[in-house]
């Protein structure tokens, strides 16, 4: 008899970021994953509906593994996630991510222009691969 | 020094109307209304950051929700601070369907209409607001 099929979807829980421009990078690089690199694999949490007390997105962060992206070190999404739903699988903070490969951060948080685009990627990429590693360990 | 106000929108990610309110908020403050208006992280509330608590609660607010589930609305109020306007995004879109913008993020001419116009109207209730203080 064959076992029923449970689909693992891993959560992506970017944080607000209006204040700085790596909260902009946050977003494209958590939609690129989405739409293009993962869309089978992954789904948004929004960040505020989330805090709001919505327990349709506090249940799935409860039951599906999730990956918090920050734009800064304080974190708001991973600790908000962690206090609301558990531990995220994976905290991602992009300040720190850039730092580390020498990337520039945007310039602007308004819009993005082709330079960015290697953040974006880098980023995005770096979420690909932890969806992978989630999918992997099960 | 006069008192600015804060604009906090709830930059949802689902669709396209929480970009839209994101963008109108950056059109304040970059070109209409630099020196009222400013923005922090919505998300820093819920962590009780010291500095973005004193911003709210020492100045007027207006959320930008794009639907009507009020999230950034509400995350203010969690905060102990009730707000001074409220706008959302898909009523001004429900009287511009012209105006659908082309993707979530990228939202193309048309969506940045509506953001526009939704500045515009942010715009309108920063000056309500103000006179409210006065």
């Amino acid at each position: 008899m064959l076992e029923p099929f449970k689909q693992i979807k891993v959560g992506i829980i970017p944080c607000n970021g209006e204040e700085i421009c790596e909260g902009t990078l946050t977003r494209f690089a958590c939609r690129k994953v989405l739409d293009t690199l993962r869309p089978n694999d992954t789904v948004t949490i929004c960040l505020p509906l989330f805090i709001a007390g919505d327990k349709g997105e506090q249940n799935f962060a409860k039951t599906f593994p999730t990956i918090t992206v920050d734009g800064c070190e304080k974190r708001c999404s991973a600790k908000s996630t962690e206090k609301l739903s558990g531990k995220p699988r994976h905290s991602i903070v992009i300040s720190d991510l850039l730092r580390k490969q020498a990337i520039p951060p945007p310039r602007s948080r308004r819009t993005l222009d082709e330079k960015d685009e290697a953040a974006i990627d880098l980023v995005a990429q770096e979420i690909a691969a932890r969806v992978d590693e989630i999918l992997k360990k099960g | 020094m006069q008192k600015k106000v804060v604009i906090l929108p709830c930059s949802g990610i689902g669709k396209a109307y929480g970009e839209m309110g994101r963008q109108a908020i950056y059109e304040l403050i970059e070109d209409l209304r630099a020196e009222d208006v400013t923005t922090t992280c919505l998300g820093r509330l819920m962590i009780e950051d010291p500095d973005t608590k004193e911003l709210v609660q020492g100045n007027q607010v207006i959320t930008v929700d794009g639907c009507a589930k009020d999230c950034a609305r509400k995350n203010v109020e969690f905060a102990g601070k009730a707000v001074d306007g409220a706008l959302r995004v898909i009523d001004i879109f429900k009287d511009n369907r012209d105006l659908k913008p082309e993707g979530i993020l990228r939202l193309g001419e048309p969506g940045f209409k509506l953001v526009h116009i939704l500045a515009q109207k942010l715009a309108e209730e920063i000056d309500r607001v103000r006179r409210k203080e006065e």
